[in-house]
């Protein structure tokens, strides 16, 4: 009975969610922050150019689609046959080992082996595939509306209460609706968290119950939002997990501050253009740490792939070494191979806030905090970040004090890993 | 058909086709009829649609109960453990059920609190306003048709795109606070404040769905003999009186399916109230629906177990409401066989 109920399970849910390819095809499921896509989709069709006999198809899809409808596509084995992905390490177990595919897996390793961790099951050492970029989450200002309220930037060690005050002051003066906004996404968070001395990580590698650093962060946080200084529209107009950025409240000048992070330099060179002057400001200070989170978007081969063989050609093409550094200058995204990074890059931009804010975001690199280095590769990160993004919600909303906040967060962590053993 | 009413050549053909066709299955008709009887042509007859429910209806409520018996996060079923009613339990397991903080799934007791007040709220308001748009659209008032396109043209649209729509109108720098600043008003927070987003939620629920209740109650209006308004004119019948002791008790029965149609897919909101607050601010927006959705599909660590013994719960009240429109439509019946 039971196994019946199952197939028609399963046959329901491959119905409602397939999108694998047929055998000779290779499909992948892609997501744009900026202008990634276009470039994706010129460099596959130089690999069709060279590869006629395989069919690559580039389904681009939101990055909530990544986030909650490729789980479960995943989990009901009907997911595409390459995706790229953020939250790398807690699907991890749907990843495929390119390693006997591929033409030479000693390039990867040498070229993308300190990031492997973050995408591979714990213990395991497979080759799922490769980071597009690498991320450092920190902040950005409007400095034109800095400059119109004669307010000076704060220097480089500023703290996170310097900047927002600062920033308070501009938005007052400038009549703008918010100081600050941050992208309503665990995630983000982190990084100021783990500069006020947060550590979510307990002795025993499983999660530790929020350490009064990051109370502190958290309950400062829900107080610039009561306050009226951070932009309410991106975490009180949500509940639950769901992720929202604070993008387009920078973009249109609403906001003065806005602590998003490297993958944005793109995007604003992009729309916001010659309105106003913009500049990246790196990662305020907390009383621990002056740290941002490091991440990054990954391509990975599913396990569930008809085409194993074709799924590594293409996946051997985009990770080389030309055409990682082609990807890496047309986008402007930090790239991860290290062939790349040793060569040098020429960013194929004019705009000097983009390439100062390209500057900033690889000297932040050496600011970073071990315990924000070691997030991306536990798999626990995403339960961690899903309860604090759901309960500080509700704080900021009035549903509940901090204090409350800060026990539902433990217990909801808690609940997550009985429910996941 | 000739105007003479004799049928032309090609169509005595065509009915001596089918008449042949009619014999061929009268057959093997008459001799089920003989074998099972008159009830059991009946099953025959419906059996193709209880095929289509049982597929589409009962096998995936099966399948859903017996997740609802079942943990971890994997989908197949094969891959989930046994774990009896624990799912139950763990949205039972409560200190005190008026205060959903006190629960361990807090969550699903505001998602449940909050449904009940959107249903209280919404069904009453949608039932007034779509009795007095029928009785508007009733009379003979100057384009009538197109008024009547108008109220009707929400209920075409897209859930998502209704969302969407009214998000542009009531986000703070949409067109709404847009207005009020024209006119020197106060921009308001419409959807990051408590009571603002719940309200414009019912307010664009009534909005999408009022059109297809006011069509409903205009054919029952329409229905309503004429001479028996001729009459109460005639008697001098205040108009007030008219409405409460003639329109209204010969409307009831298209009031009560109304009811109860706008009662269960007031249960079931979900789509343009997500695309509208995201079940914000905090929680304040969280449906039932979204609850199901979210824990099931969309958090971390998702739990379709826990889901789907919330899914259960919910189809439970919609069970009751069904028996409960079914009990009021066999009294109506009853009352006007009378």
């Amino acid at each position: 009975m039971m196994k019946s109920i199952s197939i028609l399970a399963a046959a329901g849910i491959a119905l409602l969610s397939s999108t694998a390819a047929f055998a000779g095809d290779v499909r992948i499921m892609w997501y744009s922050d900026g202008v990634e896509g276009q470039v994706f989709k010129d460099l596959i069709a130089k690999f069709q150019k060279d590869n006629p006999d395989i069919k690559v198809t580039v389904d681009e899809v939101a990055y909530s689609t990544i986030k909650e409808q490729l789980p479960v596509q995943l989990a009901a084995g009907n997911g595409p046959d390459i995706a790229r992905v953020t939250n790398l390490k807690s699907l991890a177990q749907y990843w495929l080992d390119l390693t006997p595919y591929l033409k030479d897996a000693e390039f990867w390793k040498k070229n993308y082996g300190d990031q492997l961790d973050w995408m591979r099951p714990d213990g395991s050492n497979i080759i799922p595939g490769f980071m597009t970029q690498i991320t450092l989450t920190g902040g950005f200002v409007n400095k034109t509306l800095f400059d119109q309220a004669g307010v000076a930037l704060p220097g480089e060690k500023a703290t996170w209460e310097d900047w927002v005050n600062a920033s308070a002051k501009v938005a007052k003066s400038q009549q703008v609706p918010y100081a600050f906004a941050i992208d309503r996404s665990g995630h983000r968070i982190t990084g100021p968290a783990i500069s006020y001395g947060a550590n979510y990580i307990g002795k025993d590698g499983m999660p530790a119950p929020l350490d009064d650093a990051a109370k502190k962060y958290l309950t400062q946080l829900i107080k610039w939002n009561a306050d009226g200084v951070s932009d309410k529209d991106v975490w009180v107009s949500a509940s639950g997990t769901t992720y929202k950025p604070a993008a387009d409240d920078f973009i249109n000048a609403q906001v003065v501050m806005y602590y998003a992070g490297s993958w944005q330099i793109p995007n604003f060179m992009t729309k916001i253009g010659t309105n106003f002057d913009w500049v990246a400001i790196g990662s305020p200070c907390g009383p621990a740490a002056c740290t941002g989170m490091p991440g990054g978007a990954g391509l990975v081969a599913m396990k569930d792939t008809k085409n194993p063989k074709d799924v590594a050609k293409v996946m051997d093409f985009l990770a080389s070494t030309p055409i990682a550094k082609e990807f890496a200058e047309r986008t402007l995204f930090l790239p991860s191979n290290k062939e790349v990074v040793a060569g040098g890059l020429d960013f194929k931009t004019d705009n000097k806030f983009a390439k100062e804010a390209l500057n900033t975001f690889v000297k932040a690199t050496t600011t970073t905090a071990p315990e924000a280095l070691k997030l991306p590769g536990w798999k626990w990160s995403d339960t961690v970040y899903g309860a604090l993004v759901s309960r500080v919600g509700q704080a900021m909303a009035g549903e509940m004090t901090a204090d409350e906040a800060f026990k539902r967060i433990d217990s909801d962590i808690a609940e997550k890993v009985k429910a996941a053993k | 058909m000739k105007a003479n009413g004799l049928l032309s050549a090609s169509q005595s053909a065509l009915m001596a086709v089918v008449g042949r066709l009619m014999g061929i299955i009268d057959v093997p008709l008459r001799y089920l009829q003989r074998k099972t009887g008159q009830t059991g042509m009946a099953a025959f007859f419906l059996a193709p649609n209880m095929a289509i429910f049982t597929v589409f209806v009962l096998v995936p409520f099966v399948i859903n109960f017996v997740y609802s018996l079942t943990g971890g996060s994997a989908i197949f079923l094969s891959e989930r453990s046994f774990v009896g009613a624990e799912q139950y339990s763990e949205i039972f397991a409560c200190g005190n059920y008026l205060d959903p903080n006190s629960c361990k799934q807090d969550v699903f007791w505001i998602a449940a609190g909050n449904t009940a007040a959107f249903v209280v709220l919404q069904v009453s308001l949608m039932i007034v306003a779509a009795l007095i748009t029928a009785l508007i659209l009733n009379r003979e008032i100057i384009g009538r048709g197109f008024w009547r396109a108008v109220f009707f043209f929400p209920v075409l649209l897209s859930p998502v795109v209704t969302g969407l729509i009214w998000r542009w109108i009531f986000q703070r720098q949409g067109v709404l606070n847009g207005v009020m600043q024209g006119l020197g008003l106060e921009p308001h927070d419409w959807l990051t404040e408590r009571n603002s987003a719940f309200f414009a939620s019912i307010g664009v629920s009534i909005w999408a769905h009022v059109g297809f209740y006011t069509l409903i109650l205009l054919a029952g209006l329409q229905a309503i003999p004429k001479d028996l308004y001729e009459a109460a004119q005639m008697d001098g019948t205040s108009r007030q009186r008219v409405f409460w002791r003639i329109t209204l008790p010969l409307l009831m029965p298209n009031l009560i399916v109304v009811l109860v149609l706008a009662l269960i897919k007031a249960v079931q909101i979900f789509d343009e109230a997500f695309v509208l607050t995201h079940g914000g601010p905090g929680t304040s927006t969280m449906y039932l629906v979204q609850y199901i959705y979210e824990t099931g599909f969309a958090s971390e660590l998702r739990n379709p177990g826990l889901a789907a013994a919330a899914s259960i719960l919910m189809g439970a009240v919609l069970v009751v409401l069904t028996l409960v429109q079914m009990a009021a439509s066999r009294r109506n019946e009853k009352k006007g066989a009378r």
